[in-house]
């Protein structure tokens, strides 16, 4: 890459910072140079950024109808799915989506959802809020 | 509590562990580029990881496993890293602090999703992101994140946060700091090992890694549907190449300047040729990931098959590429 081509399209998901990229200067040396981002890095990051969002809000509309537990919203909320946060928390993935059931998280002990709170890095209350 | 490394110097570096390794190294008098701690580690690679998943999606890595660049600093400078990692979060605090308080720069493996100061889009959980604290001030702890353009400050409670996330490469509030460094030059014979052991990376004989893992790659591309699903995979390679560790083209154009520094400490003028050739390597990686980001936004059709012959093609470069660096170095 050629110093002229670092892209410098700008790219919202980086806010003020600048990237780093590596291009050769006009005397053929290899010179860092700051880079405000490319259109390519915001594509794959905003479509990764809205596949969350959209689990998030059908979580948060299955939440609203009743279907579900505000946990599954926070989880993805979170930018977690039941993978990591069965990882995170240290509890089974079935029991996990077994939670997801209003009913059943309704009765949830203190303790467990204490661990829920925990592994989210979220305030008990707003757990049990729904969004 | 105050403290401060009052000498420390903080570069912006386009990867965050050679970046890392870098000001580490020359805070305690080795000078190093970046380039040169990623090229003297042979960090360069491929790996196509199905088993492990981040969002969902397999891992694809253009560099070595995380700390292999730090361990890679060990033999050339017969350099001495204590690794130490904590099982309670509050004793791995308390160590920091010990740590800041005797003037040392510590290294720190942390999660990205629970650092403040990144983007908000930037945040993900992902958890072998390296940076370096130089100082405390109150609560709050000075950072040197290699890939920010300056010095960041981070609450403790974040950064606790930060060191101590889980899941897939949980750091388990890994810290590092030097001990002792044995010679603060490069060798000629540390750049030409380090060559060497690239070569046997990226041409060895594992399916998955090196170039017969981006085949692998290319086939699993091959075989994918224009679903939704087929789009979001494409994408996640190409954040894999160009945003999670950056180093931009998948570290390709770091390693080109490490061969030009390379070909200045070694005498052999054939690797300032070869990183020619390897920036233009770089750049088909960069033509992939326009191509892919076309066909994601709709402006060009989703063609999986075209993207998998590109990345044959890429496969089919470095093959050559690297046989020529091997006689290169023989």
């Amino acid at each position: 890459m050629d110093v002229n081509d670092v892209p410098q399209e700008g790219n919202c998901t980086l806010g003020s910072h600048r990237k780093a990229l590596y291009a050769k200067d006009a005397s053929g040396k290899m010179v860092i140079v700051p880079s405000l981002g490319s259109e390519v890095d915001e594509t794959v990051t905003m479509q990764a950024v809205h596949r969350m969002q959209a689990l998030t809000d059908d979580a948060k509309a299955r939440v609203l109808a009743g279907q579900s537990a505000p946990l599954e919203y926070w989880m993805c909320a979170r930018r977690m799915d039941v993978a990591l946060l069965s990882q995170v928390s240290g509890i089974w993935q079935w029991r996990i989506r077994r939670h997801f059931n209003p009913q059943r998280f309704a009765q949830l002990s203190p303790r467990l959802l204490a661990r829920y709170a925990e592994a989210l890095g979220l305030p008990l209350e707003q757990l049990k809020t729904r969004p | 509590m105050n403290s401060l490394a009052t000498t420390f110097q903080h570069r912006h570096a386009a990867h965050c562990e050679s970046g890392a390794a870098a000001n580490l190294m020359t805070h305690h008098g080795a000078k190093l580029s970046e380039a040169m701690a990623f090229g003297l580690s042979s960090a360069l690679s491929f790996a196509y990881l199905p088993i492990i998943k981040i969002t969902g999606f397999p891992l694809i890595a253009y560099r070595m496993p995380p700390k292999f660049i730090l361990k890679g600093m060990r033999k050339p400078f017969q350099a001495n890293f204590r690794f130490e990692t904590f099982r309670a979060p509050d004793a791995g605090m308390r160590r920091l602090d010990e740590l800041l308080a005797q003037g040392k720069v510590v290294g720190l493996q942390t999660s990205v999703f629970w650092l403040p100061y990144f983007p908000e889009d930037m945040r993900f959980h992902f958890n072998a992101h390296n940076l370096l604290v130089y100082g405390k001030d109150g609560d709050d702890y000075l950072i040197s994140d290699p890939v920010t353009d300056l010095p960041q400050r981070c609450a403790s409670a974040d950064l606790q946060r930060a060191r101590f996330a889980k899941g897939a490469l949980a750091p388990k509030g890994l810290l590092y700091f030097l001990e002792d460094i044995g010679r603060t030059d490069v060798s000629a014979d540390a750049v030409k090992s380090a060559i060497k052991k690239t070569v046997r990376i990226m041409l060895g004989p594992i399916p998955l890694i090196g170039v017969r893992g981006m085949r692998m790659l290319a086939n699993q591309v091959a075989k994918l549907d224009t679903s939704e699903h087929s789009l979001n995979y494409v994408g996640h390679i190409v954040r894999m190449q160009e945003e999670i560790g950056t180093g931009g083209a998948g570290f390709r154009f770091i390693y080109a300047a490490f061969l030009q520094e390379a070909a200045q400490i070694t005498g052999i003028t054939e690797l300032a040729v070869l990183s020619e050739r390897l920036n233009e390597i770089g750049d088909g990686w960069r033509e992939f990931a326009l191509k892919a980001a076309r066909m994601i936004k709709g402006r060009e059709v989703f063609e999986p098959k075209k993207l998998a012959d590109m990345l044959r093609a890429q496969a089919e470069s470095e093959t050559a590429f690297f046989r020529v660096l091997k006689t290169a170095v023989a």
